[in-house]
């Protein structure tokens, strides 16, 4: 359906400009070896589209914030990435602790998320 | 300009992924999600080390493309969403082959994309020295 790829691609539009702004307004204040603006991303995008799945709303606005703006605002490509740069710099504590927290942190996004969009749909009665 | 091209180059990424994700359907297990990744770190490795170094391919041009297209075709968040579905509904072991084959695929696609820029670049250089 027509209306399922437009969706999707007007949340990607944003998506895509918000990862871009955000991971450059971090760089410029950011200067570990840690590849924090990746972080922050993907686990913030986890924590979202956690709560977008727990509340519960439509397809089409699935589509729009899930599928279009979450999917393109995060990413995995880049994560790996970073990480075989952080291993070949030979920064082994920074390859290991941004893989280990952003997998652990970003499936307990999810969690948190999906808990608080369900008491949210509960509470306002959706 | 660059915003303009980022904008097309990631809303045609999210409708590979999405389109990708219609025709891949296997039950209990994520594989969409998994080849989109995995496709995403070799492609975004290889593009970004071979192609900067091909004359007449703007360097700025690879890079918007692989944080446009690369960066919205593959995602985290449906990956940490899928992982945790997959735990919630007591399919450890399911979960168990998706967190170890997108962890350690992940790696070895991306290294894999380095590697295959690297032996493509010492062939061109062989080449170029023995035309020159």
């Amino acid at each position: 359906m027509l209306v399922n790829y437009l969706m999707v691609a007007f949340g990607a539009a944003f998506g895509v400009l918000a990862r871009f702004s955000l991971s450059n307004w971090i760089k410029r204040r950011w200067s570990h070896d840690f590849p924090l603006p990746t972080f922050i991303i993907n686990v913030s995008g986890s924590l979202a589209l956690g709560l977008i799945t727990g509340l519960g709303i439509g397809v089409h606005a699935s589509l729009l914030l899930g599928t279009g703006f979450m999917g393109a605002y995060t990413t995995f490509s880049t994560f790996n990435m970073e990480n075989i740069s952080l291993n070949r710099r030979k920064k082994k504590r920074a390859f290991y602790s941004y893989i280990i927290s952003s997998y652990v942190l970003g499936i307990a996004a999810v969690f948190l998320g999906t808990s608080l969009g369900a008491v949210a749909r509960s509470l306002l009665g959706m | 300009m660059v915003y303009v091209l980022l904008v097309l180059f990631g809303v045609l990424g999210a409708l590979s992924r999405y389109s990708l994700s219609l025709i891949i359907h296997v039950s209990y297990f994520p594989l969409a999600t998994l080849i989109i990744n995995l496709l995403g770190c070799f492609i975004l490795a290889f593009v970004t080390r071979f192609l900067i170094w091909i004359p007449r391919v703007s360097p700025k041009l690879v890079a918007v493309f692989g944080t446009g297209f690369v960066g919205s075709f593959t995602t985290f968040s449906t990956f940490s969403l899928e992982s945790f579905a997959l735990i919630q509904s007591g399919h450890y072991l399911e979960a168990a082959i998706y967190l170890v084959l997108s962890g350690f695929g992940g790696l070895a696609a991306s290294a894999l994309g380095f590697r295959l820029s690297k032996i493509l670049l010492i062939k061109q250089r062989r080449r170029l020295r023995h035309a020159g």
